[in-house]
């Protein structure tokens, strides 16, 4: 055996693409586990489509899963792939135009038949024309490698078949240089039942590797050597995890049990399966009738003095509406967890989007201001679903939190924080246990500092009390119709929530040197805005950066920050939201990049945008 | 997990209690006649008998006339939105099985806007006490037909009739298998008080339609049915089936698997249905429910049926507790770190 030399690289974009049936989501997963274990940085970007299994080599069938790698910290999932592996004339055609010129084409020969190709809508084998001269085309028959690897196993040709995404997974460990080991214990765990399935998996992924190592078709393979990351214990993590477990480490740092209502939705259902995989921490999930009952079987535990939380997408927190209005109006602490897709209506449910922040702002009747967090990275949603708890409790209301299906679904590298570093919320939850006014307790008697009202639960005796959605006498909390007094709740209200500003961290922000332009996100943006500016300043481009967390109420600096800068740029996914909202409460004149496209931003195209606003000062 | 139903308070109200300890501060705002006052009255009147703690009890409603029960009892409360209201009681129940939790609703807030909670708390036998309030009309909104309003009703929003079909609460329950269904009538004290008394002992969903009179909408809806007019059924478990003026009349099943009214002297009393409320199988139940569509023809009152079915908030409330005991208590460290971590120094 001829041994092959290794070249290094600092950085590489793998994309997996092939029928949703192929497995496509698995091996990236796989990929990126054993590449965090390996010390790289890593983000990931999966991206499906909403059907199950839609027809095997359709175009709409086609499931991507693409990773990015490095030895230095990373803030994307890479714009363009360095590999793409096609398992499917469906998946090269409609990934090959992200890919730039150079990039390495790695396709499972086997699957370019007449039939699939005629349902990618080729005319001509693409394998066979001109068509990807731009491109290493690297053709493999992955069909026939894997079977003829799995020919002493009792499975038949499909079954066999189906373990080919293991053996690209070989190949592409090889090509990167990455473990075996932690793929084959992995394996064997996960098929511990069947060890039939467990051996041919793994010849199939040996042989692939194997097949790297001997064929002529690889000249050499590439190294990327471990990031330095601060020290510490790490772990991969999902938005949809970190969320979970953020929730599960705000009730044991409340002293209060958690319950989740939820309705099954995509991109938020992980959430729901998540926790209710964790009883033993008495977590009780519920999975109502529909969206409705979700938030208010909720808000009902809270009214019980449970840490309670809905979790959901845009078109459900359209269905929970009314009862958030409910939580406004009763002021009971309650999170709204909106984990983000392309919209209106059904939208695109498994494609990310910000596109609901005027809905949490304004997506109720009358006037009812909720507080708003959101989530930056995957692993940040562990820590906006504390800070939203945290909120909730102190100020006794329903606190949004967003995040979107990127954050969702991707995954990264995560740093395991000691639990007693998490904040402690217990001094947050104060329950009322005895008369507040003389001898008589008055539901809505707030607290002056924070303008809470008490958390009066049943089961406390002599607390006996009514809410409801009627106007209540400030006070008393009876029902009132008095004009007065609807007005001073209107903004008792509202200032309950402004005060919040002052219970939060100011913004803070990333300077450059002569910076005249300040680039400012919210939410999921944060990667590619930071290694936008990243990039930018590395070719002498001037540029602030500042990323908000709470977006109801703003920090109290933010005004004075927008308007120390001669432009402020706030690229979101929605057509302006942020931006509207920045105009409307500085008057301001925030310039806006908005695209929908369902993915997350590339580099590149925040980089252009930046330029773009440097040569308006200039 | 379930202290959080333990706070010290002030101590709680002296046993006995009196009918009086559950009447709030509230002026009552129901229109003068209307039926809401007797069954308020007759609530009022139970829960000294429950042997509950007043802070135990919480009364959750919707939207409707009916709705504003809560305001009106000196209990713990909640007015909520219309038609989520057993969906609410539920998040409570499920959560603090200690509590003890009332829905009171109406045939729209109910059977309208809120079909699909009311069927689905019933489906899981949520540990909820159900008080439905039918008046055949809406009331708050001034008038307009209701899901159990008669076919052809005149209303203001139906000036040439209403053409949809009404549901039958007591159908509805038992088609949604609710484990205890009953209708009683707003002003027949001794026999509200009895299915009221059976039906907070229930453990699951306890369903009671109960006959209100409108008396500015829908005046008179249920004379035909109330106290000694020949109309009523009154069901009891064990009993064969009578009613009539000199409880002439008894219901019987024919071969050919309908309920006939029939004349007892005709064909005696062995012949006549034996009522069974603890039946496992609704079928018979439904078929009593639907000897009369709305109260003009024989209508029958009572408990039409009462079964064991495990408990939803017992049930979610025992797999914690299993979990706890198969897996340790939580360690939220070791969640954290998950079993696949690595160190980076």
């Amino acid at each position: 055996m001829t041994t092959k030399t290794v070249e290094q690289r600092d950085t590489v974009t793998i994309r997996f693409a092939g029928d949703s049936g192929d497995g496509m989501q698995l091996t990236g997963n796989r990929f990126t586990s054993v590449s965090a274990v390996l010390g790289n940085d890593v983000a990931t970007l999966p991206d499906f489509p909403a059907e199950i299994r839609a027809p095997a080599g359709s175009l709409p069938g086609v499931s991507g899963f693409q990773l990015h790698f490095a030895d230095h910290d990373i803030l994307t999932p890479g714009d363009a792939p360095d590999v793409l592996v096609a398992m499917n004339p469906a998946a090269l055609r409609t990934n090959v135009e992200d890919l730039e010129p150079g990039a390495t084409v790695i396709v499972n020969s086997d699957a370019f038949s007449a039939g699939n190709l005629r349902k990618a809508r080729y005319d001509t084998n693409p394998l066979d024309d001109a068509s990807l001269s731009a491109f290493n085309v690297v053709s493999v028959p992955l069909s026939t490698l894997t079977v003829g690897a799995l020919d002493d196993t009792g499975l038949n040709k499909k079954e066999k078949e189906r373990a080919k995404n293991m053996f690209a997974l070989g190949l592409m460990s090889w090509m990167f240089s990455r473990p075996t080991e932690p793929t084959i214990e992995w394996v064997r765990a996960k098929f511990a039942s069947q060890p039939e399935l467990a051996d041919a998996n793994i010849s199939a992924f040996t042989a692939g590797f194997a097949f790297g190592e001997t064929t002529e078709l690889f000249a050499h393979s590439y190294e990327v050597a471990p990031a330095a990351l601060p020290p510490g214990r790490y772990r991969q993590i999902t938005g949809n995890t970190a969320i979970a477990y953020g929730l599960v480490a705000a009730a044991e740092r409340s002293g209060l049990p958690l319950f989740l209502g939820g309705y099954p939705i995509t991109p938020a259902s992980d959430v729901l399966h998540e926790l209710a995989r964790l009883k033993h921490f008495g977590v009780r999930t519920f999975q109502a009738e529909d969206e409705i009952a979700g938030v208010g079987a909720a808000l009902g535990a809270a009214f019980a003095g449970i840490l309670a939380a809905t979790v959901t997408s845009g078109p459900g927190v359209a269905l929970k509406a009314e009862t958030i209005g409910l939580a406004v109006s009763v002021e009971l602490p309650l999170l709204v967890l909106n984990i983000q897709r392309g919209g209106p209506s059904t939208g695109l449910p498994t494609k990310t989007e910000q596109s609901d922040l005027l809905q949490a702002m304004y997506g109720r009747n009358g006037e009812a201001p909720v507080p708003i967090i959101a989530a930056a990275t995957p692993g940040d949603c562990f820590y906006a679903a504390i800070e939203a708890a945290r909120l909730a409790v102190t100020y006794r209301t329903p606190v949004f939190l967003l995040s979107d299906g990127y954050l969702a679904n991707g995954a990264e590298p995560w740093r395991v924080p000691a639990v007693d570093d998490l904040p402690d919320l217990t001094s947050a939850v104060q329950f009322a246990d005895g008369p507040n006014h003389g001898g008589e307790f008055w539901p809505f008697q707030r607290d002056p500092e924070t303008l809470a009202r008490p958390w009066a639960t049943p089961g406390t005796p002599g607390l006996e009390h009514r809410i409801g959605g009627l106007e209540k006498a400030d006070g008393t909390g009876d029902i009132s119709y008095d004009p007065d007094n609807h007005q001073r709740m209107t903004e008792l209200r509202a200032a309950k929530v402004a005060r919040i500003a002052e219970a939060i961290p100011a913004v803070e922000v990333d300077r450059a040197e002569d910076a005249r332009l300040l680039v400012l996100g919210w939410g999921s943006t944060y990667g590619p805005i930071r290694a936008a500016v990243r990039r930018a300043r590395a070719d002498g481009l001037p540029v602030a950066v500042a990323h908000l967390r709470h977006l109801n109420p703003f920090p109290a600096n933010l005004g004075e920050v927008l308007r120390s800068y001669d432009r402020v740029l706030v690229p979101e996914m929605n057509s302006g939201q942020l931006q509207r909202l920045l105009r409307a409460e500085y008057l301001v004149d925030v310039q806006g990049y908005h695209r929908v496209t369902g993915l997350p931003f590339t580099t590149a195209e925040l980089v252009d945008a930046i330029s773009h606003e440097l040569k308006g000062l200039s | 997990m379930t202290d959080t139903s333990i706070r010290n308070g002030a101590a709680s109200a002296p046993l006995p209690l009196t009918k009086k300890d559950f009447s709030s501060d509230q002026e009552v705002r129901w229109c003068p006649g209307c039926g809401d006052y007797a069954i308020l009255a007759n609530v009022q009147g139970v829960m000294p008998t429950l042997g509950i703690p007043r802070e135990n009890l919480v009364f959750v409603s919707g939207i409707g006339c009916a709705a504003r029960f809560p305001y009106y009892m000196e209990t713990y409360g909640f007015h909520s939105i219309h038609g989520r209201a057993p969906a609410i009681a539920t998040g409570i129940s499920a959560t603090r099985p200690d509590l003890k939790v009332f829905v009171v609703t109406g045939d729209g807030d109910a059977l309208s806007i809120g079909g699909n909670h009311l069927i689905h708390a019933m489906r899981r036998n949520a540990n909820l006490t159900i008080l439905l309030f039918n008046n055949q009309i809406y009331g708050l909104t001034k008038g307009q037909y209701s899901p159990t309003s008669e076919l052809g009703k005149i209303t203001k929003s139906t000036p040439m009739g209403s053409l949809d079909h009404p549901f039958n609460p007591v159908s509805v329950a038992l088609g949604a298998e609710a484990t205890f269904v009953a209708r009683s009538i707003d002003n027949e004290r001794e026999h509200l008080t009895d299915m009221l008394t059976r039906a907070v002992s229930h453990e699951g969903t306890a369903f009671i339609e109960i006959y209100q009179n409108c008396n500015i909408f829908n005046d008179g809806a249920f004379d035909a049915v109330r106290k000694n007019r020949p109309q009523q059924i009154r069901l009891e478990h064990g009993q064969p089936i009578r009613f009539g003026a000199d409880d002439e009349l008894g219901v019987a099943l024919r071969r050919t698997g309908e309920l006939e009214i029939v004349d007892v002297d005709h064909v005696g009393e062995d012949a006549l249905l034996v009522h069974d409320a603890h039946r496992a199988d609704p079928g018979l139940a439904f078929m009593l429910s639907r000897l009369s569509h709305t109260p003009e023809g024989a209508t029958p009152i009572g408990l039409f049926r009462q079964v064991e079915r495990p408990v939803y908030g017992t049930q979610l409330n025992a797999q914690v507790d299993e979990a706890v005991a198969r897996r340790g208590a939580g360690d939220l460290a070791e969640l954290l770190a998950g079993p696949d971590s690595w160190t980076v120094n």
